[in-house]
């Protein structure tokens, strides 16, 4: 591994359910992430993705490339356009800064309407990972 | 969505900055420890399929940190000492009265320094870290509330999660320009009716052999052939014989739900149009309408029919 490599990027089906999930299995019950309606009243005009699970989501973009020896330290992410349903976010990821086994990997998820995220992991991998 | 500062004085600015230091949560408890059902759940709704979340040496995904401290659909228990601070409610609640009453979180950081293991009891302590100036964003003009909360699985440190919010008043949706409403499309053959619109009268052809009322207008008879014609004036009584309510796509110029009448007029030909003054899914067929004529912009006038007569 190099600095500057690119990781695969990871295409993610933005579904209803996948948000609905996504929030109740995060506990967080903004109802601007599960009902539409309550969303169009504040001005939204769908349910959006909470926070919770992007960050999930690239935590698991990196553990998918990385394999599951790998050990996240830091994800710190920040949001840009929402993901609503029917969209798709690809993720994709660069190696930023190695520094004996661990990576830093900056991160951005794209959607139909913009970027979405983006943000640094930092990950320790086992032993031979990074060479 | 960092936004640019808000020029103008800002006096509650110094009354939100006093909460900067204060701490938001004290002594928190997960309300449940780490477990594998609720593991299960993330990774399943998130489609990850790390084996070193499942299986007798599992870890919980460490994004799930903020997760354990979640309130919940039951919400904080402000009983107990397991709660969020009053000083954290009074920050809100200033914002919510300054018109901040939406919200959306924009950043979250977390350092994970311990893994966390099913049976680890959670305990969390939030600080209110920072407070914006006015901000106007895309989304409207508000406040970053930035939050630090440190977690512990069974009394150690597992991770830190430095959270940021934008507590803001919507910006009005930019007003689009109104559509008009289609224009008909008018001929030879119909011509004589549009202009009866827009006297507000509503004419039927009739044959000028057979006397057949007909409607839609049309160059021939469709009882007899017969090619001569005059009309006859609505009385303007009628019935719903059917009608469709429109739900969707929407078009310019119409606000679904709304509901279009297949009208069946007192003289016997049926006319489509929208049946108004009634909701939309109050209208049922053999509901008496009458006519009326709705004039929508500076030229077009149509007529409508009335529903909910008493």
């Amino acid at each position: 591994m190099n600095v500057g490599d690119e990781l695969p990027p990871l295409e993610v089906e933005i579904t209803r359910t996948l948000i609905v999930a996504g929030a109740i299995a995060s506990r967080d019950y903004q109802d601007v992430h599960h009902d539409a309606e309550l969303a169009r009243q504040k001005g939204s005009p769908d349910i959006f993705m909470n926070i919770l699970t992007t960050n999930g989501l690239v935590g698991r973009y990196i553990t998918d490339h990385f394999g599951p020896a790998a050990v996240l330290r830091k994800v710190a992410i920040r949001l840009g356009a929402p993901n609503y349903p029917g969209d798709t976010m690809v993720l994709t990821g660069r190696v930023e800064a190695i520094d004996g086994p661990t990576a830093v990997v900056r991160v951005s998820g794209d959607n139909g309407i913009g970027r979405h995220v983006t943000g640094t992991v930092t990950v320790t991998l086992p032993a031979g990972g990074t060479s | 969505m960092n936004g640019r500062d808000h020029p103008d004085d800002d006096d509650l600015l110094a009354r939100l900055k006093a909460y900067e230091g204060r701490p938001a949560t004290l002594l928190g408890t997960g309300k449940d420890p780490v477990n594998r059902p609720m593991i299960r759940h993330w990774c399943e709704a998130l489609g990850d399929t790390n084996p070193a979340y499942t299986g007798p040496d599992a870890i919980a995904p460490p994004t799930m940190l903020q997760a354990w401290t979640m309130a919940g659909l039951s919400g904080h228990d402000r009983s107990g000492a397991t709660t969020r601070t009053p000083a954290y409610d009074e920050l809100l609640g200033l914002l919510d009265e300054a018109g901040c009453t939406s919200v959306v979180a924009t950043d979250c950081e977390q350092e994970y320094l311990r893994p966390v293991r099913p049976g680890d009891e959670i305990t969390f302590d939030t600080v209110i870290e920072s407070v914006s100036a006015r901000k106007t964003t895309k989304l409207g003009t508000g406040y970053f509330v930035t939050t630090r909360t440190r977690v512990h699985a069974a009394g150690e440190l597992a991770g830190t999660h430095r959270f940021r919010i934008l507590k803001y008043a919507p910006a009005r949706p930019k007003k689009a320009p109104a559509e008009p409403r289609p224009r008909p499309v008018v001929n030879r053959d119909n011509a004589g009716f549009w202009e009866g619109v827009q006297r507000h009268e509503l004419l039927i052809q009739r044959c000028a052999d057979c006397r057949t009322p007909r409607f839609p207008w049309l160059p021939g008879c469709g009882a007899c052939g017969g090619l001569d014609w005059d009309t006859v004036r609505a009385a303007g009584d009628g019935t719903v014989h059917s009608y469709v309510v429109m739900h969707h796509p929407p078009f310019p110029a119409f606000d679904p739900p709304y509901a279009v009448g297949l009208i069946e007029l007192a003289e016997g030909v049926r006319i489509v149009s929208n049946v108004v003054g009634v909701p939309y899914d109050k209208v049922r067929i053999g509901m008496p309408v009458r006519l009326e004529f709705r004039r929508y912009d500076d030229e077009l006038v149509l007529p409508v029919f009335r529903g909910g007569l008493s």
